[in-house]
């Protein structure tokens, strides 16, 4: 994939359109994401939108430059950390005295509340290991030579 | 069944043969992506605005991203390959029987369909007065399915590993060498 990006860099209007929308994709990302509870998709919509604008980034100025932004370290231990989030949320509604992965346990005050953060923790948690997953895969395909 | 799903299926059924005859790879992956991008069509038309979301973002553009990628490591063309009898006839009783099987299922919206029936109305009664979330399958993804969901995310987080294991390690090591 080395090539295209390479002549893509060149292309005045591609970079320039692509770098006006990279952050309109990643809002819409964060906006899948946080408001997943009242509207149409969740977590892994999100995960999925947030990777591709970084993949759009890769597209048009080649791996290099979208390794620096995120870093190959960055991604492994964000792909580990989706999966502790959503294990952990579990884990810490077993410490307040409910079962494994009961939000209502929460917040002690207000059950909806708690049901709520829990599903917000939760929907972070997959979105975190989607896009890392996502990004991983890319790498991994994009960083092979051609044989 | 509204005009407009026709068409949306006429499509998919179009786009589907082209591609199956179609020998430019780099074609028939945007291809795909469109085949997607009908199926997303289709899912909003039948309510499923999850789904549909699902299969924009990740069929229509993150699979094509990917399967371009692979071509660039291959040749754009297919080989010329003659007809083979045989697994067009298996291809064709497949599809027969899956659409013979169809035959048997409740009406599309069938408010009397079994699936209707069994949890459900709770799901859609819950999703109000337990939780007030205007998102069911948000209710029901996260919460009432919770541990599938887990399981799903540690699937994604094992094909990750996988891939990476089986195509990116020769890169670590290089990174390595090079620090």
């Amino acid at each position: 994939m080395k090539i295209p990006a390479m002549r893509m860099r060149e292309k005045l209007v591609v970079r320039v359109v692509s770098r006006f929308f990279i952050p309109f994709i990643l809002l819409f990302g964060l906006y899948v994401q946080f408001h997943g509870d009242y509207g149409p998709g969740g977590g892994f919509q999100a995960g999925v939108i947030f990777a591709a604008a970084f993949f759009l980034y890769g597209l048009v100025y080649g791996l290099d430059d979208l390794q620096r932004v995120v870093p190959w370290r960055f991604v492994e231990v964000s792909l580990a950390l989706g999966v502790l989030i959503y294990a952990g949320v579990g884990v810490a509604s077993l410490l307040l005295g409910g079962n494994y992965l009961d939000y209502k346990v929460l917040d002690p005050h207000d059950a909806k509340h708690g049901l709520h953060l829990g599903i917000l923790l939760v929907e972070l948690g997959v979105g975190v290991t989607v896009s890392a997953s996502m990004l991983a895969i890319f790498y991994a395909f994009a960083g092979r030579r051609a044989a | 069944m509204v005009p407009i799903e026709f068409l949306l299926i006429s499509f998919l059924v179009v786009t589907a043969l082209v591609i199956s005859r179609m020998n430019y790879l780099f074609a028939a992956a945007m291809l795909t992506g469109i085949f997607s991008l009908l199926s997303a069509g289709l899912f909003t038309l039948m309510d499923a605005v999850d789904v549909a979301f699902t299969e924009a973002a990740v069929g229509a553009g993150v699979s094509t991203i990917l399967m371009l990628g692979t071509l660039s490591l291959t040749v754009r063309e297919e080989r010329e390959k003659p007809l083979r009898v045989l697994p067009f006839l298996i291809v064709l009783l497949t599809g027969g029987a899956l659409f013979f099987g169809t035959l048997d299922m409740p009406a599309y919206g069938d408010p009397d369909a079994p699936i209707h029936h069994y949890l459900a109305p709770d799901y859609i009664e819950g999703a109000e007065t337990e939780f007030g979330l205007p998102n069911i399958v948000t209710a029901i993804l996260a919460s009432y399915r919770g541990f599938d969901t887990l399981g799903e995310t540690a699937v994604i987080f094992t094909a990750a590993l996988g891939v990476m294991a089986l195509l990116a390690s020769s890169r670590g090591k290089r990174a390595k060498e090079e620090e």
